[in-house]
C-alpha cells in the first residue's frame, strides 16, 4: 500500500546513513556480531510493563520526582475500561481468597481454567506502518527506517495487506469481522519500543468471537475465541555478554521486528488441560497455515503463545487466581509447562498454601521442566491506552469481505471430513492434514486420478519418512504430482514392481523422474520381466545352483518354496513379474 | 524590495490610527501591499537580481537584525546558497521559462519541521544534536518548488508555549518591541517575517501557534484545514491537532506557500484527498478593489460574540469591530452570532492536547537518537535521566498531565469528556459556517506582552489561547491578518504600536473562500504602512 511511496522518499541507503552517527556515548564494548545495533548500558532493572507510577516517572523525568503522586491502581478504582481489558487478556477475574476450604485437608478435586493468548506475525511482505521488509534473519538494524525506528516527525501508514489477513483469520476462526475498528496507543517505556508505545486495537478490535473444532484424544471438542486484533510488533534485546539481563555487560537492541504485524488471538478460558491447550495451539497454527495468514514459525517466533492458567475446586464458579507463562517455544513444551502449572498450584491448595499462588508471569524452563516466576504483577500495568491520532478508524467493506471469502482455502476442519469420506481411516486423515503440504500433494496426486488408498500408502509411508529423515517439508520436494501418480500407475498395471517402486522413489522425489518415470524406469533398465522364456531361463539358473534344495523340496519340503522365489527374485534384481514368476517357479519345482 | 510594503507614513499621530484607517474608505491614498514572493519572483526572472543576491540579501538582513530578535536557531547559509545557486544555473542553462513563483524564494522553516541535513530541535535540547534524515512533506513540496531555505527558526519547546519564550535556546523578541514576545510558538517565523529576515515562513499550529503570532507580529499566518497539508515530518505535539500553514507579509503570499506544500501524501493517512486549487488564482486583482466597489456583496460574515467585550483588551475589541464595518463597507452582511459552546473549547483543548503530547514525546528516550544522560546506571535512570535532562520545565509539566489524564480511572472524566466536548464545539461552528461565509473574532485577548510578564502564570498564558483552539478542535481553517495597532508603552515608557490581527475563521477545506476574502480586506483596509522598527531595511 504504501511501499512504492516510501521507496520514492527514503531509499535503504538514507536509512542506512541513520544508523551512522550513533549520538551515543555509551558504547563502552565493541561487540563485532552485533555492531551496527543501538547500545544502552548498563541494564540492571527491568520493567517490561510499567505500572503508571513508573510510566509516570519515566515520562518526566528524576527531577521531576517532587510532582509525583502515586496514582490509586488498586482493582477497586480501575475503571470498567480497564476491567474489559482484564477479561480480554485472561477471562479470567481474580477470586477472593476461598482457599480456606481446601486447606481443610479434605481430597478436593481441582479442574484447570486455560486461555491462550497467541501472537502470530502476519504474512506481509512489508511492516505493518512503513516499507520495510517483514522478514527474519537480516542483519540487524538493517530492516528499518525513520518510521518503524520512531523518528521524530514520522506518521505510521497502514499496510492494506495486514488487514486481509486478519480478514482471512477471523473468517477461518468464524469471528465477526468489524466493518469498523480502531487503533490504539498501548503505552509503556522499554528500550525495544521505538515510539514509548506499541501501536495496538484496544476496544474495538477487527475480530470478535469465533471458535475453532479440535479434536482431543477422539472427542471432539469446541474452544471460543474472544477477540483478535491488529498491532505491531516491537524490537529485539540482546544481552551481551550473558544470554539474559543477569550477568550482562551491556544491551542492544535490533529493531528488524519493530513494526513487524502481528495478529493477537485471544481464546476463552475453554481449556482445562494442557493437552487441551496443546491441540488448540495446533489447530489454530494448521488453520492460520492453511490460510496463509502466519508462516506458524515458532523457533522463529512468528507464532508466540502466552498460557493463563488457575485452578478451582470442581463445580465451583468463581476463578481462582491466574499466572501467566510465558518462554514455550513449541506446542509439546506448552502442555508440559501447564501441566507443571496445574500441578503445582493444586498441589499448593492441598497444602494449605492457596496465599503461595499469586497473579505473576512465570516462564517455563524446558531444561529443568520447571515454571519460574519472572515478575510479580504490582496491580495493574496501567497503559493508558487512547485511540491512535495518527491513523484513521479502520473501515472494512462489506465486498472486501466477499473478495476475501472468495479466496479463502479449504480449512483444516473441512479437509478432514472429506477425506474421511474418501474412506480413510481416522489416523490416516489426521497424519495427511497434518502439514499443509503434505495434504496438497495428496490433492494433487488425486486430482490426476490416482486411487485414493495406494496414494495416502506412499505418501504417508516412504514419502514422509524420507522428508523426516531429509528434515524438509513435503512442499521442499523436486517431484512433481505427475510423477508420483505415474509411478503409483506403473505398479497398478504391472509395469514396474513395488519393491523397484520404493527403491527408486528416493531418485523420483529429488526429481530425476519428472520427465516420465516410464522413460526413467526404461533408461535404468528396471522394466518388470514378463517374458516366459527369460524367467524360465532365470529360473532354470537359480535350480541348477541349488541343487540340494531342490532334492529336498522335491522329497516334501515344500516350504522352500519362498527360498527359491527369493532367489529368483534376486537374479531378476527384483524385476520379475511375481505372479509369473512363482508359477513358472513351481512348474519348474515340480519338474513339469 | 519589498517596495509596497514600504509606503508613505500617514501624518498624524500613531495612536488610535488603526481605527481610523480601517473605517477610511477603501479609496484611500494608501498603495495596496504587493507580494513579496511576486516581487522577487519578478526581480529573479527579470535578471534584475540573481537568486544568490536574493538570498544574500536575505542572510545579511538575518546578521543583522537576528541578534536582537533571534528569530533563528540554526541559519544555514551554505545550503541557502548552494540551493540559490542552483536556480542561478538553472536560469544560466535553461532560461527562465521553468522558474517557478518559489523559485530562488528565502524562507524560513520551523524548528519542528524536519529538514534533511539541517538539524532540527524542536526548541528542545533533547534534539539539540538531531538531524533528520528525510524532509518533510512540506520541505520536499517546497524544494521541489525551488525555494530557498534560510534556516530553521525558534519556537516554544515542541510547540508549547505562545510566547516561543519556552525555547530552550534563547527568547524571541518582538521586532515591534524588544521588551515583548513574538507570540507562540511560531515566533521565531513570525519575528523572522516581520523583522523582514525571511521573505515568508513556515509555522505550525496546534491551538493558535501561527495565528497569535501573526497577531502579535503584524504579518498573515494561515492555519489550513485539518488534513489539508501533511504532518509528515511535523515533530508531533498533538497528532489530531496539528498543522502546518504558511506565514507571510501578505494574503498572496500565504496563498502561494499554500499552494506548494498542499495536498494529499501517502505518507500521512490523515492528510486529505480533498482537491487542491490554485488559491492564489482567486484572488481578486487589487485593481478591481478601486473606486468604492462592493467586491463581498453577498457574503456573510458571524462576529462571535463570545469573544468581544469583558477580557478583551478595549482596542483589539474596537479594531475588530472597525475591521467588521469595514467589510459592511465592502459590502458583506456582518452579524453577531452566539456560540454558546466557545469557552468550553479552551479546557477540552488541554485535555487533547496534552493527553496526546504525552504519548507522542514518549519517543525522547535516549535509546536510538537525542541526548542521553551520561549518569546513567540501570534502564529507569536512563529514560529518567536523559530525559529530566533534555526536556523543559513546560514540557514536563504538560506530559505530566497529559499523563494523568489518560490514566486508569481518569480516562473518562478527563480525554473522554473533552473528545465529547469537541464534538459539540466542532458541531457549533459547522453550524455557524452553514450560515456564515466566515466566523470574525480577535486572534488574542490582548496584544503582544512583556518577556516574563506570563511565564509565571501558566494559566494566564494558557487562557490567551482562548480564541484559537476552538478553530484547532473543529478542524477549520482561520486566517489572521493585521487590520490595525495599538498602543502599547515600550520599555523606557515610550510609545510603542502593537499590531493587531483579526481571526477569520472559514469552512472545512475553503482555504481558498477565506483568502479571497482576507485578500480583498488587506487589499482594501489602508493600514497605515508601517514596518517594524526592528525590522531590517
Amino acid at each position: 500500500m504504501q511501499s512504492s511511496a516510501w521507496a520514492a522518499s527514503a531509499p535503504a541507503s538514507r536509512c542506512a546513513a541513520l544508523l551512522q552517527p550513533l549520538p551515543h556515548k555509551l558504547a563502552p564494548k565493541p561487540f563485532t556480531a552485533v555492531s551496527n545495533m543501538y547500545h544502552f548500558n548498563p541494564l540492571t532493572t527491568v520493567a517490561p510493563a510499567p505500572g503508571a507510577a513508573a510510566a509516570m516517572c519515566s515520562s518526566l523525568g528524576s527531577d521531576t520526582s517532587l510532582f509525583m503522586r502515586p496514582l490509586p491502581l488498586s482493582a477497586a478504582s480501575s475503571p470498567a475500561l480497564w476491567g474489559q481489558r482484564v477479561v480480554c487478556r485472561s477471562a479470567a477475574t481474580v477470586a477472593p481468597p476461598t482457599q480456606t476450604a481446601a486447606s481443610a485437608g479434605t481430597e478436593v478435586e481441582y479442574e484447570a481454567i486455560i486461555g491462550i493468548e497467541c501472537h502470530v506475525q502476519l504474512l506481509t511482505r512489508t511492516k505493518a506502518f512503513c516499507s520495510c521488509p517483514s522478514e527474519f534473519g537480516s542483519q540487524p538494524n538493517s530492516n528499518v527506517c525513520p518510521v518503524c525506528l520512531g523518528h521524530p516527525g514520522t506518521l505510521p501508514v497502514l499496510n492494506a495487506e495486514m488487514v486481509t489477513l486478519a480478514v482471512r483469520a477471523g473468517l477461518a476462526l468464524g469471528s465477526e469481522i468489524a466493518r469498523i475498528s480502531k487503533f490504539d496507543r498501548k503505552q509503556y517505556f522499554y528500550p525495544d519500543l521505538p515510539k514509548g508505545y506499541q501501536i495496538s486495537q484496544y476496544d474495538e478490535p477487527i475480530c470478535t468471537g469465533g471458535r475453532l473444532e479440535v479434536e482431543v484424544d477422539g472427542q471432539l471438542k469446541s474452544f471460543g475465541i474472544i477477540r483478535a486484533h491488529l498491532e505491531e510488533d516491537a524490537g529485539k534485546i540482546v544481552y551481551a555478554g550473558a544470554d539474559r539481563l543477569s550477568g550482562a555487560d551491556y544491551s542492544l537492541v535490533d529493531f528488524n521486528r519493530a513494526g513487524v504485524p502481528l495478529l493477537e488471538i485471544v481464546s476463552a478460558p475453554d481449556m482445562r488441560s494442557g493437552r487441551d491447550a496443546a491441540a488448540y495451539g495446533e489447530e489454530l497454527r494448521r488453520v492460520l497455515r492453511t490460510c496463509g495468514v502466519t508462516d506458524g514459525n515458532m523457533a522463529e517466533g512468528s507464532m508466540r503463545v502466552d498460557v493463563n492458567v488457575s485452578v478451582r475446586p470442581r463445580g465451583s464458579t468463581v476463578f481462582g487466581t491466574r499466572v501467566e507463562i510465558k518462554n514455550m517455544n513449541s506446542f509439546s513444551n506448552m502442555q508440559k509447562a501447564i501441566d507443571f502449572e496445574i500441578d503445582r498450584q493444586v498441589s499448593l491448595l492441598r497444602a494449605g498454601r492457596g496465599s503461595d499462588i499469586v497473579q505473576e508471569t512465570r516462564l517455563w524452563d524446558e531444561i529443568k521442566l520447571v515454571t519460574n516466576t519472572m515478575r510479580k504483577k504490582e496491580g495493574l500495568a496501567d497503559y493508558r491506552y487512547f485511540p491512535e491520532p495518527d491513523l484513521p478508524p479502520l473501515n472494512v467493506s462489506d465486498e472486501f469481505i466477499e473478495q476475501v471469502k472468495a479466496s479463502m482455502p479449504e480449512l483444516p476442519a473441512a479437509k478432514r471430513a472429506r477425506y474421511l469420506s474418501l474412506g480413510l481411516t481416522r489416523g490416516d486423515v489426521a497424519v495427511l492434514t497434518d502439514e499443509i503440504a503434505t495434504s496438497q500433494l495428496f490433492d494433487a496426486v488425486l486430482a490426476l486420478g490416482t486411487a485414493v488408498k495406494p496414494a495416502a500408502n506412499w505418501i504417508q509411508g516412504d514419502i514422509m519418512a524420507y522428508c523426516k529423515e531429509a528434515k524438509i517439508g513435503m512442499d521442499a520436494l523436486a517431484i512433481t504430482p505427475a510423477t508420483l501418480a505415474e509411478m503409483v500407475s506403473l505398479i497398478e498395471n504391472g509395469t514396474i514392481s513395488g519393491k523397484i517402486a520404493k527403491d527408486i522413489l528416493p531418485d523420483l522425489l529429488q526429481g530425476k523422474g519428472n520427465k516420465g518415470v516410464r522413460a526413467y524406469i526404461e533408461k535404468q533398465g528396471l522394466l518388470m520381466i514378463s517374458d516366459e522364456a527369460a524367467i524360465g531361463a532365470m529360473v532354470d539358473k537359480v535350480l541348477e545352483a541349488n541343487q540340494k534344495q531342490l532334492q529336498e523340496f522335491r522329497a516334501g519340503k515344500t516350504k522352500l518354496q519362498g527360498y527359491f522365489e527369493g532367489q529368483v527374485m534376486k537374479e531378476s534384481k527384483g524385476r520379475v513379474n511375481p505372479g509369473l514368476m512363482k508359477e513358472i517357479l513351481l512348474r519348474k519345482l515340480n519338474g513339469e | 524590495m519589498q517596495a509596497g510594503l514600504h509606503n508613505r507614513l500617514r501624518s498624524g499621530s500613531l495612536r488610535g490610527l488603526a481605527f481610523k484607517a480601517a473605517r477610511c474608505k477603501h479609496t484611500a491614498v494608501f498603495a495596496a501591499k504587493s507580494s513579496v514572493i511576486r516581487d522577487i519572483h519578478e526581480k529573479i526572472t527579470s535578471k534584475e537580481c540573481t537568486a544568490v543576491e536574493v538570498t544574500q540579501r536575505y542572510l545579511d538582513a538575518i546578521s543583522k537584525t537576528d541578534p536582537k530578535i533571534c528569530s533563528f536557531i540554526t541559519v544555514d547559509a551554505d545550503q541557502a546558497l548552494a540551493q540559490a545557486r542552483a536556480i542561478d544555473a538553472q536560469i544560466a542553462t535553461h532560461g527562465t521559462e521553468g522558474i517557478k513563483v518559489l523559485s530562488g524564494v528565502p524562507l524560513a522553516i520551523k524548528d519542528n519541521i524536519c529538514t534533511q541535513g539541517t538539524r532540527t530541535t524542536a526548541g528542545s535540547q533533547i534534539l539539540r544534536d538531531y538531524v533528520p534524515t528525510f524532509d518533510a512533506t512540506a520541505v520536499s513540496r517546497l524544494r521541489a518548488a525551488g525555494a530557498v531555505f534560510l534556516g530553521k527558526t525558534n519556537m516554544d519547546e515542541f510547540g508549547m508555549g505562545s510566547s516561543t519564550e519556552n525555547s530552550s535556546y534563547k527568547a524571541t523578541r518582538n521586532p515591534w518591541d524588544p521588551e515583548r514576545v513574538p507570540g507562540g510558538s511560531s515566533g521565531g517565523s513570525a519575528a523572522a517575517v516581520a523583522a523582514r529576515e525571511c521573505a515568508a515562513a513556515l509555522g505550525s499550529d496546534t491551538g493558535g501557534s501561527i495565528r497569535q503570532p501573526a497577531h502579535f507580529c503584524g504579518i498573515v499566518g494561515l492555519k489550513p484545514t485539518y488534513g489539508r497539508v501533511s504532518r509528515y515530518g511535523l515533530i508531533s505535539y498533538a497528532s489530531s491537532l496539528d498543522a502546518i500553514g504558511p506565514m507571510a507579509h501578505t494574503v498572496e503570499d500565504a496563498a502561494l506557500l499554500l499552494n506548494a506544500i498542499t495536498g494529499a501524501d501517502s505518507h500521512d493517512a490523515t492528510s486529505s484527498g480533498q482537491p487542491t486549487v490554485d488559491f492564489a488564482a482567486g484572488l481578486l486583482p487589487a485593481e478591481s478593489l478601486q473606486g468604492g466597489s462592493r467586491p463581498l456583496a453577498g457574503r456573510r460574515i458571524g462576529l462571535v460574540a463570545e469573544t468581544l467585550g469583558e477580557g478583551v483588551a478595549p482596542e483589539i475589541d474596537a479594531a475588530i469591530r472597525a475591521a467588521a464595518r469595514h467589510l459592511e463597507d465592502l459590502g458583506a452582511v456582518v452579524e453577531e452570532v452566539s456560540l454558546p459552546t466557545f469557552s468550553l473549547g479552551l479546557p477540552a483543548y488541554y485535555v487533547l492536547a496534552l493527553s496526546e503530547a504525552s504519548s507522542n514525546l514518549s519517543r525522547y528516550d535516549g535509546v536510538r537518537y537525542g541526548i542521553r544522560t551520561a549518569g546513567a546506571t540501570d534502564l529507569p535512570s536512563m529514560f529518567c535521566g536523559s530525559r529530566g535532562e533534555g526536556l523543559g520545565g513546560e514540557v514536563k509539566r504538560r506530559i505530566l498531565m497529559g499523563t494523568y489524564a489518560l490514566s486508569a480511572g481518569y480516562y473518562d472524566a478527563y480525554y473522554k469528556r473533552a473528545q465529547q466536548v469537541r464534538t459539540l464545539v466542532q458541531k457549533e461552528m459547522n453550524s455557524a459556517l452553514a450560515s456564515f461565509d466566515a466566523l470574525l473574532t480577535p486572534t488574542a485577548p490582548s496584544p503582544a506582552y512583556r518577556l516574563g510578564e506570563k511565564s509565571a502564570d501558566p494559566l494566564a498564558m494558557y487562557k490567551g489561547d482562548l480564541m484559537t483552539v476552538n478553530v484547532n478542535l473543529a478542524g477549520l481553517p482561520a486566517v489572521v491578518l493585521p487590520v490595525g495597532f495599538m498602543a502599547g508603552a515600550g520599555a523606557e515608557g515610550q510609545d510603542v504600536q502593537l499590531p493587531v490581527g483579526m481571526q477569520l475563521i472559514g469552512r472545512a477545506f475553503d482555504e481558498a473562500g477565506l483568502l479571497q476574502l482576507a485578500h480583498v480586506y488587506e487589499q482594501t483596509a489602508s493600514l497605515p504602512p508601517l514596518a517594524a522598527p526592528l525590522a531590517a531595511v
